[in-house]
């Protein structure tokens, strides 16, 4: 579904993805685990079109996305959670909803798609007109999760869900994750949380200083020394 | 009481002017983080496009109105597209002196092009006034409170219920987010600076004929003016530009009315020193502090 090809993307002088190859067929969970700065938000940048690669390709169901605006993709159905939510503040929860299907104008479905947000995030219609920069972590975490299926992708693009939150909350993000993917959505997850994350996920990646160094099966991966000992605390 | 009343008056109606005029400033910066100072010269455009299209079709208020919108914000979008857009991702110093540079190149080219003399604006409003037990109101003041008003309305409603107006809000609070969710950002913000230029143009067909007399240097003051308007109001914040006009109008009138209108400017400064020193964010602005 999402193949990525030799990728090279330069900052400047810094070469921050060195050939990054790697994989996500439908209806999968494919983890990329790995450091900080190692590369990982920088990759998803560059498959969401933020980011503009030096090198490689991204083909996304034939279509090949590397070149392509943040706006084409996004309508291709590639949709990102971006690391730290980035909801937008001052705007009501409802307001962040409809941002996400912004590029949409079925009205029909988008509402339905809203009411099916509420059911999963109960707790964001009891806050539907508050502003949205007054949720707690864990809610706008939901809420960046919640404005990103707004656009119905195929594919959710997530970038550190578990970031800053409670360890009871992380295991309800992950919950929700899995269910996201079993209604059919296939999902990319990035994540430092190396147990979680390789716990759900069918593929895995590890990603170091900007180049894949191991990948196989999730519970390969959460299995294997080099792993365990650089991710998984021993 | 009475001259207090009058000096309101007085006061709102030139307020309402400033804030026109400030929205623009405060709708750009909020977006681009640029403090566009070409922004002055294009409210003296909408009053010389205002004067042409007036005295050459000998149109009323309302067509004139409208042309002079139209043609300025489609001017507001051409100098973004010219000058600003290939500096998007320079520092804000070069944008900032680029605006500058834009500023003299319109005033310059406005010379050239129609003199440097002072024109009489045509009076496309009635004259009279309505007096309420010795507070004189004139008529022209009382549509150019309408049609600020009006306008003020209009744009709120763009931007707080329109797909559009959630986009500028989007882009202007996290533009790569915004960008995530399919935003075409250079549209949305060449549609601010479309909305920013048609509210100045407004504005310079009604100072046009206010004042009753247009000249190519006549941006700069209330340019100025209003960006005061909109660092007082909340530089950002689109209720506080429209605070700030007012604020300022009637200050300018109250000090010209009860002191002398030579110290004005200068109550003006002193207030826009004091924002600064006590509250910098402006006074509908939060203060914005990072949270880690």
């Amino acid at each position: 579904m999402l193949k990525i090809e030799d990728l090279n993307v330069h900052y400047g002088v810094i070469h921050a993805l060195k050939g990054v190859s790697l994989e996500v067929k439908q209806g999968e969970i494919v983890s990329l685990i790995g450091a900080n700065g190692a590369g990982k938000t920088t990759l998803l940048h560059s498959i969401s079109g933020i980011i503009k690669s030096t090198s490689g390709s991204i083909i996304f169901e034939d279509n090949d996305i590397t070149k392509r605006s943040a706006k084409d993709i996004v309508s291709y159905g590639v949709t990102q959670v971006p690391e730290g939510r980035r909801i937008f503040k001052g705007m009501s929860v409802e307001e962040n909803l409809y941002m996400g299907a912004y590029l949409r104008s079925d009205k029909d479905g988008i509402h339905k798609d809203l009411e099916s947000v509420f059911e999963r995030f109960p707790r964001l219609k009891e806050r539907i007109k508050q502003n949205a920069e007054t949720l707690s972590g864990g809610e706008q975490q939901m809420l960046a999760m919640g404005r990103a299926l707004m656009a119905r992708p195929k594919i959710l693009l997530l970038d550190e869900p578990s970031m800053g939150l409670s360890p009871l909350l992380v295991k309800e993000i992950f919950k929700i994750i899995i269910d996201i993917n079993k209604q059919g959505t296939t999902i990319l997850l990035v994540e430092q949380n190396a147990k979680m994350a390789l716990g759900i996920a069918n593929h895995a990646y590890v990603l170091e200083n900007g180049k894949i160094v191991l990948s196989g099966l999730g519970h390969e991966l959460a299995n294997s020394p080099d792993v365990k000992k650089a991710y998984l605390g021993g | 009481m009475i001259q207090f009343m009058q000096q309101l008056i007085n006061g709102i109606s030139l307020g309402s002017i400033y804030a026109l005029i400030a929205l623009g400033y405060t709708m750009v910066y909020g977006i681009i983080k640029l403090i566009n100072f070409a922004h002055g010269d294009i409210y003296m455009l909408g009053a010389y496009i205002g004067f042409v299209f007036a005295t050459k079709t000998g149109m009323g208020f309302i067509p004139t109105l409208i042309v002079a919108m139209i043609t300025c914000s489609i001017i507001g979008v051409v100098i973004e597209m010219i000058a600003y857009k290939p500096l998007r991702n320079a520092t804000r110093i070069t944008a900032l002196i680029t605006a500058i540079g834009v500023s003299y190149f319109i005033e310059a080219s406005t010379q050239k092009v129609m003199g440097t003399n002072p024109r009489a604006f045509p009076n496309l409003l009635p004259k009279g006034n309505l007096n309420i037990s010795g507070v004189v109101i004139t008529y022209q003041q009382i549509f150019i409170l309408v049609v600020t008003v009006l306008l003020m309305i209009g744009l709120q409603f763009v931007v707080t219920k329109t797909k559009i107006g959630r986009a500028m809000r989007a882009v202007s609070v996290d533009t790569d987010a915004a960008r995530l969710m399919g935003v075409n950002v250079d549209q949305t913000i060449s549609f601010t600076f479309a909305l920013g230029s048609a509210l100045a143009g407004a504005a310079g067909v009604l100072v046009g004929i206010y004042y009753n007399s247009i000249n190519p240097l006549m941006g700069l003051v209330p340019g100025v003016k209003a960006f005061i308007a909109a660092v007082f109001g909340g530089i950002g914040i689109i209720p506080g530009a429209m605070l700030g006009g007012i604020l300022i109008g009637v200050t300018e009138a109250l000090v010209s009315g009860y002191g002398s209108s030579l110290y004005k400017d200068a109550v003006v400064y002193v207030i826009l020193i004091i924002i600064l020193v006590v509250k910098p964010a402006g006074l509908l602005g939060k203060n914005v502090r990072e949270k880690v």
